[in-house]
C-alpha cells in the first residue's frame, strides 16, 4: 500500500517486527514514508502515536481473533475510524461479527475456498 | 441468587475452578470451560462433568455447554480479550441474562465499558479500594458504587484544617447532587445528623452523591482555601 502512495502506519508490540518491514525495500521504511510505533492495540495511547485519529482505515490482523475483534470495535466505536477490517481465522466467528456490522477477512475461508477451486480443477482436467 | 441456575464459567484457573466449587455447593448446575489440556486434566478429577475441554471463545464449544440454556455466563480466563469476547457473544449471539467478565489488566476498563460489557470485577481495583480505605491520605473512600443507579456513597475524614469544622450541618451548602447521611465520631460511633450537628475535625463523614462528584466534594469537606 505504501508503494501505492498511501500512508501507511504499523503498531507491533515486537519492536523486532520493524525489521520485517523493511525486507524488499530499497530505503529505510521510515524513508519509504512508513511509520511504525511499538505498543499494542489495547493501548489508546499506542493507537493514538499510530496515528489512528486520522486514519481513514484501520486493519486488526494481530495473530489473536479475539484481540483483532476487540480492536477492530475500538477503532470503530472509539476512534471513528472510517474504514475497519478484522482479520478473524475461525470461521464461525468470522461470520457472526461480519453480520454484527464488523467488517472481517477470514483467511480460513479464502484458502478453503482456493484450494476447492484447484482441487476441482485439477480433478477436471485430469 | 435463586436456586437452580445454570452457570457457564470461561476458565478453570484458581478464581473459576473455585467459583465452580461454591456454585456447585449452592446447588447450581454448572459447567466451567477450560483450553489448556493440562489443568482441564486435574480439575476434572474433581469436577468431573462439570467441566468440558476446549476454547470458550470458539462459538460451537460454548454451544456445546449449552449456552443458549444457561442464566449466566462468568468469563474468568486470564485473557482480557477472551473475556469480553465470550461475554459479548454471550450477551448478543445466545442472549443470555446475566454475564460477569474478569478484568485482568485495569488498563483494559475502559474497552470493557465500550463493549457494554458489566459488571466486570478486577481484583487490582479491590485491592486499592481496600488500600484506600486503610490509607486516609486517599481523602475519600469509596463506600459504594451503583453506576446503573448513578448513586454513590463515599466516606470522608474532616482533618484538622477542615473548611467546614465548626458549621452548623444546617447551614453547609452541599454541592448540588449530595447530602450527607451520617457522621461517625470517635466515642460517639456513627449517628445521622439534625441541621443542629456541629461539624468537628476528626468526623468521619458519610454522604450519598450523583457520580462524578467527589472532586467537589473533596474540596468541600477539605482544608480552608483550597477553592
Amino acid at each position: 500500500m505504501l508503494r501505492e502512495g498511501h500512508e501507511v502506519s504499523c503498531l507491533d508490540e515486537d519492536p523486532e517486527a520493524h525489521a520485517r518491514l523493511e525486507v524488499n525495500l530499497d530505503r529505510s521504511w521510515e524513508d519509504s514514508g512508513g511509520q511504525f510505533t511499538v505498543g499494542t492495540g489495547l493501548e489508546e495511547d499506542a493507537l493514538t502515536a499510530a496515528g489512528i485519529e486520522r486514519a481513514d482505515a484501520f486493519i486488526a490482523s494481530t495473530d489473536g481473533d479475539n484481540t483483532n475483534i476487540v480492536i477492530a470495535q475500538i477503532a470503530k466505536r472509539r476512534f471513528n475510524v472510517p474504514t475497519v477490517i478484522a482479520r478473524i481465522l475461525d470461521p464461525l466467528r468470522a461470520e457472526w461479527y461480519e453480520k454484527q456490522g464488523v467488517n472481517t477477512i477470514c483467511p480460513t475461508r479464502v484458502a478453503i475456498e482456493m484450494l476447492e477451486k484447484e482441487v476441482l480443477e485439477a480433478a477436471g482436467s485430469g | 441468587m435463586g436456586e437452580g441456575k445454570y452457570i457457564i464459567i470461561a476458565g478453570a484457573g484458581k478464581v473459576g475452578w473455585n467459583l465452580a466449587r461454591e456454585l456447585l455447593d449452592k446447588g447450581h448446575e454448572v459447567t466451567v470451560i477450560e483450553d489448556n489440556r493440562n489443568r482441564y486434566l486435574s480439575v476434572e478429577q474433581e469436577l468431573e462433568h462439570s467441566i468440558q475441554y476446549g476454547d470458550a471463545s470458539e462459538l460451537w464449544v460454548l454451544e456445546r455447554a449449552g449456552i443458549s440454556r444457561a442464566d449466566m455466563v462468568i468469563a474468568v480466563t486470564g485473557d482480557d480479550e477472551d473475556n469480553m469476547l465470550i461475554c459479548q457473544v454471550a450477551k448478543d449471539k445466545y442472549l443470555v441474562d446475566r454475564i460477569i467478565a474478569r478484568v485482568n489488566n485495569p488498563r483494559n476498563r475502559p474497552h470493557f465499558e465500550l463493549l457494554g460489557i458489566k459488571p466486570y470485577v478486577s481484583a487490582t481495583d479491590l485491592i486499592l479500594r481496600l488500600l484506600e480505605h486503610e490509607v486516609p491520605e486517599y481523602g475519600l473512600v469509596h463506600l459504594l458504587d451503583l453506576p446503573e443507579e448513578r448513586l454513590e456513597i463515599i466516606e470522608m475524614l474532616l482533618a484538622e484544617d477542615s473548611r467546614v469544622a465548626g458549621q452548623r450541618v444546617g447551614d453547609l451548602n452541599m454541592p448540588e447532587g449530595s447530602l450527607l447521611i451520617s457522621i461517625l465520631r470517635e466515642g460517639q460511633g456513627g449517628f445521622v445528623p439534625t441541621p443542629e450537628t456541629v461539624l468537628e475535625a476528626g468526623d468521619e463523614v458519610l454522604a450519598v452523591l450523583d457520580p462524578g462528584l467527589e472532586e467537589e466534594l473533596k474540596v468541600f469537606f477539605g482544608p480552608d482555601g483550597t477553592e
